[in-house]
């Protein structure tokens, strides 16, 4: 994390479901926050990189989410693309929990 | 109904792509029935048991009507024992080659890709092309200009759709392509959807086929008999027929050109036995509208939605005669489109999207015509 980058609120940490992703819209920008079987954390660009399509609404396995369109995944926590139609990878954020709220680093 | 001016290009290469493109119609924002998400979650969930379950019963009744028909050759029996195995062949090649294109029909990926790769070929679908192709029918569904998989336009060709009966159209075009391929080369057409980093995959894919193709028919030469590709090659002509005739009950007399899968797909009901060979796909606008839903779930996906969409065809026969009475019309009148009332649970069609004049206009036309 650079100096310019500014802890952003994102949700509540009980918001997120274990093993489920919601969507953070911040001005212009929008956002998928996601929680792990083991509660950890982690955010990722919100629309997909294969076309213009919000990944909360798709589906959370283990470390990987699918994409609700075209069933394309990404390994959330380093953003990698891991499953055809998706061949770019994710812009992927820092995240920290605290006080029972989830931030993420914009 | 008004006849629309002049006959479509349908080529994804013409003029009607870029059309679509103005009309906001490539890769937009589709209807979605709402449903809560935690049943969704419930709905998408994904499982390894219904899938091995299947394909062991599918692959064990292929040894065995195999089995038979090798018994049989040379009898009258193999005639209705071949044709069996042809339709076991065939129909369920098409239907494992689409789910497990999705990925969601195993929960264990390495399971979807084998099935995916062994019914591509059994189905003449190249499987690095058609995964593209099929991404782009999703994306675009019956898009003119844009859908490669747009199964005749408008007026029908009627030719072409006999000729499917035994894919003796698009057996030889995939033919030619498995070739093309093997050699390195790609169309045109599939340059539109086909991201060259998968150029390389489909090459290798298609001389895999190819040895498969030449070795069957070497073993034909050899035995001196054509029973080699009676069991390998063949069955996906002479057991294309039930192929055919689901697929013309996916699209076919409904909407192009919407972005509303509620006016552009049909689900009928099936018994448990096509539900088998078909995995389900008749509930086709629950899996255009959620392609995450396994075919498992679709029927209680149905249940969730049927509130929400028109009332499904009953049968297969009920369907079929519905589509060809819309194609004989469309002969005459390219612009026939069938309008499936609502019920009155249902949101109106395009509820919720951003308003798009194009679509607007075309589904105030129809809905007043129809
Ligand atoms: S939009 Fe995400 S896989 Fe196509």
């Amino acid at each position: 994390m650079t100096e310019k980058n500014t802890w952003v609120l994102a949700c509540g940490a009980d918001e997120i479901d274990a093993e489920d992703v919601v969507r953070f819209d911040y001005g212009d920008r929008t956002f998928s926050v996601y929680r792990t079987v083991d509660n950890e954390y982690y955010a990722t660009d919100g629309y997909c990189t294969h076309e213009r399509v919000h990944l909360a609404d798709g589906l959370v396995m283990g470390h990987l989410i699918e994409c609700p369109k075209h069933n394309g995944r990404f390994d959330y926590t380093t953003g990698r693309a891991k499953r055809k139609p998706v061949c770019v990878d994710l812009q992927t954020y820092q995240v920290k929990v605290e006080g029972g709220n989830v931030y993420i680093a914009l | 109904m008004g006849a629309q001016s002049g006959k479509r290009d349908y080529s994804l290469t013409g003029l009607e792509g870029k059309r679509a493109e103005e009309r906001g119609l490539v890769s937009a924002q589709w209807y979605t029935t709402s449903i809560p998400r935690q049943r969704m979650k419930e709905l998408m969930k994904r499982k390894d048991g219904p899938a091995i379950r299947d394909t062991l019963i599918w692959f064990g009744l292929l040894i065995g009507f195999g089995a038979l028909a090798v018994w049989s050759w040379g009898t009258w029996w193999s005639v209705p024992i071949f044709a069996i195995y042809g339709i076991l062949y065939a129909t369920p090649g098409d239907s494992r080659w689409h789910e497990c294109g999705h990925g969601t029909a195993f929960k264990t990926a390495w399971m979807n890709e084998a099935v995916y790769q062994i019914a591509s070929f059994m189905v003449f679908r190249s499987a690095t092309p058609w995964r593209w192709s099929h991404s782009r029918h999703h994306s675009d569904t019956y898009i003119v200009g844009r859908d490669p998989e747009i199964l005749t336009e408008r007026p029908p060709i009627w030719k072409i759709i006999a000729m499917q009966l035994f894919h003796l159209y698009g057996g030889p075009v995939e033919l030619k392509r498995f070739l093309l391929h093997s050699f390195g080369r790609i169309e045109q057409h599939e340059s539109q959807y086909i991201p060259v980093s998968e150029y390389r995959k489909t090459f290798w894919e298609a001389r895999v086929y190819m040895l498969i193709l030449v070795g069957t028919v070497a073993a034909s030469f050899y035995v001196g008999s054509l029973l080699p590709m009676m069991l390998v090659v063949l069955p996906t002509f002479y057991g294309n027929a039930l192929v055919l005739l689901f697929g013309m009950t996916q699209h076919l007399g409904l909407f192009d050109d919407v972005l509303d899968h509620r006016l552009n797909s049909r689900t009928m009901y099936l018994n448990p036995v096509l539900r088998f060979l078909y995995w389900n796909m008749n509930y086709h606008i629950e899996h255009h509208m959620f392609p995450m839903v396994p075919y498992h779930a679709l029927p209680a996906l149905h249940q969730e939605m049927k509130g929400d969409t028109p009332v499904p065809s009953p049968g297969l026969f009920a369907a079929l005669r519905e589509v060809i009475d819309a194609l004989l019309k469309q002969r005459n009148d390219p612009s026939y489109t069938i309008v499936r009332p609502l019920p009155d649970t249902a949101r109106p069609y395009m509820a919720g999207l951003p308003e798009n004049p194009y679509v607007r206009s075309k589904i105030n036309k129809y809905m007043k015509a129809g």
